[in-house]
C-alpha cells in the first residue's frame, strides 16, 4: 500500500511518500503504528506518541482499530490546523 | 451541490456570496464567513498551509453533505486556500444559501467547526525573521465547537 505523511509526522519520518508491505500480521492502523515504529529513528520519533498522530485509510478518518484489509492509501498526519 | 475548492489562489467573496443568490428568487438568506491569516504579536511573516491532496477536498465535500442533509440549503461555497499566505490575506471561505437565516447562519457555523478539526490542512509559521517556527498545534476549543454539532445529533 501507499503510505502519505504530512506536516511534522512528514519532517519526522523524512519523506512524503513510500511504498509500505507490511507483514500479514498487521492487520490494524494500530498495528502499522507499532511496526513503523521499528522501521527506524524517524519513525520512532514520528510515532512516538501514537495518541498524537490521526490517520487515514484510502482518504477517510481512521481510528486506531480500523483495519487495514485492502486499503490502497494510507496516511499519518497531526490533528488538522485548518480553517 | 456544495462547490468545494482548495487552491493557492486568493478569492472574491463579495463575487462568491453573490454567486449564490444570482438568478433565482427562492434564496431569502446567504450567510458568509472569511478567514484571515492573523499575526497575534507582529512577529508572524506567514503562514504556510500544508493540505492533503485530494482527501481535503473529499472531507470538505462530506461536511457540506452532513450540513445538507441537517438544514434545508440552497447552495453553499467552500473555499480553502493553501501555500504561504501573509498576515492579512484570507485564508478561508464559507457560504451557504437558504430560504431563511437560522439554517443558513447554523450550516455555516458547522462547515467553518468541521474544517477546522476534519479537514486535513495544518498551517506552520514563519517569523519576520525569517525563522520557521514549527507546526501550530490544534486547539481543544476547536474539538468542542465541532463536538456541539454531532452532540445535537443525536
Amino acid at each position: 500500500m501507499k503510505a502519505l505523511y504530512f506536516a511534522w509526522v512528514r519532517e519526522r519520518v523524512g519523506t512524503a511518500e513510500e511504498e509500505l508491505d507490511p507483514p500479514p500480521t498487521v492487520k490494524t492502523v494500530g498495528d502499522l503504528i507499532a511496526w513503523l515504529r521499528e522501521r527506524g529513528e524517524g519513525y520512532a520519533l514520528a510515532f512516538d506518541k501514537p495518541a498524537a498522530v490521526r490517520a487515514a485509510l484510502d482518504r477517510v478518518h481512521a481510528r486506531s482499530g480500523a483495519s487495514i484489509a485492502g486499503v490502497k492509501e494510507v496516511a499519518f498526519f497531526p490533528p488538522m490546523t485548518g480553517g | 451541490m456544495a462547490s468545494v475548492r482548495v487552491q493557492r489562489e486568493d478569492f472574491d467573496p463579495g463575487a462568491e456570496a453573490g454567486a449564490l443568490a444570482h438568478g433565482r428568487t427562492d434564496v431569502g438568506a446567504v450567510v458568509s464567513f472569511i478567514g484571515y491569516c492573523r499575526d497575534e504579536g507582529g512577529s508572524l511573516a506567514a503562514l504556510e498551509l500544508e493540505h492533503y491532496p485530494g482527501m481535503a477536498e473529499e472531507e470538505v465535500a462530506r461536511a457540506a453533505s452532513e450540513a445538507e442533509a441537517r438544514w434545508p440549503l440552497l447552495g453553499a461555497t467552500v473555499i480553502h486556500r493553501y501555500g504561504r499566505i501573509a498576515p492579512g490575506e484570507q485564508i478561508v471561505f464559507v457560504a451557504v444559501a437558504a430560504a431563511h437565516r437560522g439554517a443558513a447562519f447554523a450550516a455555516a457555523e458547522m462547515l467553518m467547526d468541521y474544517l477546522k478539526t476534519r479537514a486535513p490542512f495544518w498551517k506552520r509559521a514563519i517569523r519576520s525573521d525569517g525563522a520557521v517556527e514549527g507546526w501550530i498545534e490544534s486547539k481543544q476549543e476547536d474539538d468542542r465547537s465541532a463536538a456541539r454539532w454531532s452532540a445535537a445529533a443525536d
